[in-house]
């Protein structure tokens, strides 16, 4: 017996290829709305889980935005506690279950990860997600002691990841939160804008269920600025602090003739129609959607991603994605883009729409668009994209979808005087602390950065949450 | 849930509904909207407030039914819940002491023109109210138009009803008359603004509409409410709904508005057919 304890255990040797994702077919998932990336087993998990090295340094808890102990997690993963696991997640991240998908992490943990300089990362994600999956499946997911109640309300304008974020971080810290949501449903982004093979909605609800069992309070159907605004939550309802948490939710579009044919969709719009009203399953559900067979899509980020994706899946039988720049600059994450190859995608690169054409009866027929070559680097670093002369050519469509990017929602800066905003509206809050030019209001997200990612904006929130936990306790 | 207090049939297709909405009722000013879903399965709708009391909390509502959910939405009673209810939303009507003003309702715009009637007479205004619908059937708030009017006008298009008119023949004809406005707001149909436009523009009254086009956040977020006024793309629920009459493209709007014809049909006939015990579902 002794002598087996003391003999040191054989390090196991560390496979260089992580393991991979059990996926839907792509001509099946081309056509349902069900999860595309199913999840690991948990043999998988345990398998991944034993590839951590465990450095001392953790490069890649640096290279989270919400800073969760990455090799403490994997540890209990790989020990086969998984509930342990998830409530070592959870004590810095609020939704593991929507990071686990949405996140970037080949731009964030799974890129700092030492094992990506000679083999595959980490799949860092993969198994966060899978221990939040663990956790719901397995019932209650245990909250954690709360201390007693410091009567300091603070109001969260907007239920999206950032909103949320600051809410259960403050809810921790013993304050009375109430997210307030301009939709029928809470979550943002999460659930008007992901679809549901990328993000169930199911899940969604489970992550905020959790959060008001932290002792949230979820108000829906309130629109900040027009039901009530900052400075009557402030002044007349006795809220102390407030986070502005609107996201980017100002759909953009090209200012290019056409643009108001019927069958033009911003990806808002389009999106919305598809997740949050469920037109997917009209007319069961009453708000509909074209059902068409040609769809262009507009932009190469992960909203266009989703609305190609998205479009496929009600049916469509070409959907292109028209670029003006190459593949290797798109926005979208590269899993996305793949995924979408995979599900036979028309990628239209170096490509831009210049004239939408109706069919004379207010109906899209047509998409104009010219051809595109890489010149100088521009502001953002990326070569700017410059047309080609005398290289239009049309492509018949039914219906186009402008994913270009989203800017920020007037609503709550044009109704709160004194809030300073950038000239593109973007409201101007301190990077480290989310102060706005107002005392006890502060702001996170997309909001503030313009439209980035989920996982950015819980970032900001947990920063944020921190200096209004500070700000609180010295009222 | 939005609990409908009271429920009265003004027409056969026409219901006012009273709704318990106390944060709303509080802040809503004359010529806002709500959004409203009224079931899970619901598709979100937007209606222009037809009258508020603060003090009691309530919001009025006047809802044709023509489609899927306005008449599901009339098989609710009293003590029914609305699920889901949002606003007050859009600009509110500048309201100021014009002079006089012409309030012009056709058909269900005559619900939306009332509050607005009510405030310009508050603000001073002589208020020329012109109301009218197809026939008698349709007309609604004849007498509360009156109320708040010093002068009111009743058309129908039929005849069946008042003087057998336009509302805009009979807003041209009191000019002819010698009327003079300072400002007109005109609510109805398309057909109807369209002409209103026409005739406030021949008129050379300032003359605002508020449109209606299809929506679903109301909150400038998805963009499918754009309409085109004065060659500029602009969303209804943030920067209107109400708009320059002259300026409005009312082809676009026309042509917007008909985008879920089919769908809308298929909804209602699929509807209609459960109703009946079509079929065992």
């Amino acid at each position: 017996m002794n002598e087996e304890r003391a003999k040191p255990k054989p390090k196991p040797k560390i496979k260089a290829s992580r393991e991979a994702m059990p996926l839907q077919d792509p001509r099946v998932r081309r056509t349902n709305f069900d999860e595309v990336a199913l999840g690991y087993t948990r043999e998988q998990a345990l398998n991944e889980a034993q590839r951590c090295l465990g450095c001392k340094k953790q490069p890649c808890v640096a290279g989270c935005p919400v800073e969760i102990d990455i090799p403490a997690f994997i540890s209990l993963v790989g020990e086969g506690k998984f509930l342990e696991a998830g409530a070592k997640i959870r004590e810095t991240n609020s939704l593991p279950a929507v990071c686990g998908r949405v996140c970037p992490q080949e731009d964030q943990c799974e890129k700092q990860c030492v094992l990506g300089k000679k083999w595959e990362p980490l799949a860092i994600g993969r198994l966060e997600r899978f221990v939040a999956d663990y956790e719901m499946n397995a019932g209650e997911i245990g909250v954690p002691e709360l201390p007693p109640s410091t009567g300091k309300k603070v109001a969260i304008v907007g239920s999206g990841p950032a909103g949320l974020t600051v809410a259960g971080d403050l809810a921790r810290l013993g304050h009375e939160v109430t997210v307030f949501e301009a939709l029928h449903k809470p979550g943002g982004v999460l659930v008007y804008g992901i679809p549901e093979f990328r993000l169930p909605k199911e899940i969604v609800r489970r992550e905020i269920e959790y959060i008001e069992k932290l002792g949230v309070k979820v108000v829906c159907n309130f629109v900040v600025g027009k039901t009530r605004t900052i400075e009557e939550l402030m002044t007349e309802e006795g809220y102390h602090a407030v986070f502005v948490a609107t996201g980017a939710g100002l759909p953009y579009f090209m200012s290019i003739p056409g643009e108001n044919l019927n069958g033009v969709y911003s990806a808002n719009e389009f999106l919305t129609r598809s997740n949050l009203m469920k037109a997917y399953r009209f007319p069961e559900y009453d708000t509909p959607v074209k059902r068409v067979k040609r769809v262009a899509v507009v932009g190469g980020g992960n909203v266009a991603m989703d609305s190609v994706r998205t479009a496929m899946r009600l049916g469509a039988e070409e959907v292109y994605c028209i670029y003006r720049r190459s593949r290797v600059e798109m926005p979208a994450r590269e899993e996305e883009i793949e995924h979408a190859i995979e599900e036979e995608m028309i990628l239209r690169e170096l490509t831009n729409p210049v004239k939408i054409i109706g069919d004379g009866d207010n109906w899209v027929k047509e998409i104009e668009c010219i051809k595109m070559e890489l010149g100088e680097p521009d502001a953002s670093g990326r070569r700017r994209p410059v047309p080609i002369e005398g290289s239009e050519f049309r492509t018949p469509v039914d219906a186009v979808v402008i994913a270009i990017g989203q800017g920020p929602n007037p609503l709550v800066p044009a109704t709160t005087p004194g809030l300073e905003t950038t000239k593109w509206g973007n409201i101007i809050a301190d990077e480290e602390t989310g102060a706005t030019s107002l005392g006890g209001v502060y702001a996170g997200g997309d909001i503030v950065t313009g439209a980035a990612t989920v996982i950015l904006a819980m970032g900001a929130g947990r920063k944020s949450a921190a200096a209004i936990g500070e700000y609180l306790e010295n009222l | 849930m939005f609990k409908v207090r009271k429920k009265e049939a003004l027409t056969p297709q026409t219901k006012l509904y009273l709704i318990e909405a106390p944060m709303i009722a509080s802040k809503v000013l004359p010529g806002q909207f709500v959004v409203l879903r009224i079931h899970e399965e619901g598709e979100r709708i937007p209606l222009t407030v037809a009258d508020f009391d603060r003090k009691e909390g309530t919001l009025t509502l006047i809802v044709q039914e023509i489609g899927k959910t306005t008449k599901e939405m009339g098989t609710l009673k009293e003590g029914d819940g609305i699920l889901d209810l949002v606003g007050p939303l859009g600009k509110a009507t500048h309201i100021e002491e014009f002079g006089t003003v012409a309030c012009v309702g056709g058909g269900i715009g005559i619900a939306p023109v009332y509050p607005i009637a009510r405030a310009m007479r508050e603000a001073g205004n002589k208020v020329i109210s012109i109301i009218g619908a197809r026939g008698k059937d349709l007309l609604i708030l004849e007498k509360e138009m009156a109320e708040v009017s010093d002068e009111i006008y009743v058309t129908t298009d039929d005849g069946s009803y008042g003087k057998k008119a336009f509302v805009t023949q009979e807003l041209e004809r009191l000019v002819e008359e010698g009327y003079k406005f300072d400002f007109a707001i005109g609510i109805g149909p398309v057909p109807m603004m369209r002409a209103f436009a026409m005739s406030t523009m021949k008129c050379d009254i300032p003359a605002k509409v508020s449109l209606n086009p299809i929506m679903i956040d109301g909150t400038g977020m998805c963009g499918v409410c754009r309409v085109s006024v004065a060659g500029k793309t602009r969303f209804a629920c943030v920067d209107g709904p109400e708009f320059d009459a002259s300026e409005v493209d009312f082809d676009l709007l026309c042509a917007r508005q008909a985008t879920y014809i089919d769908e809308e049909k298929e909804s209602l006939d699929r509807y209609e057919h459960h109703k009946c015990g079509g079929c065992s579902e």
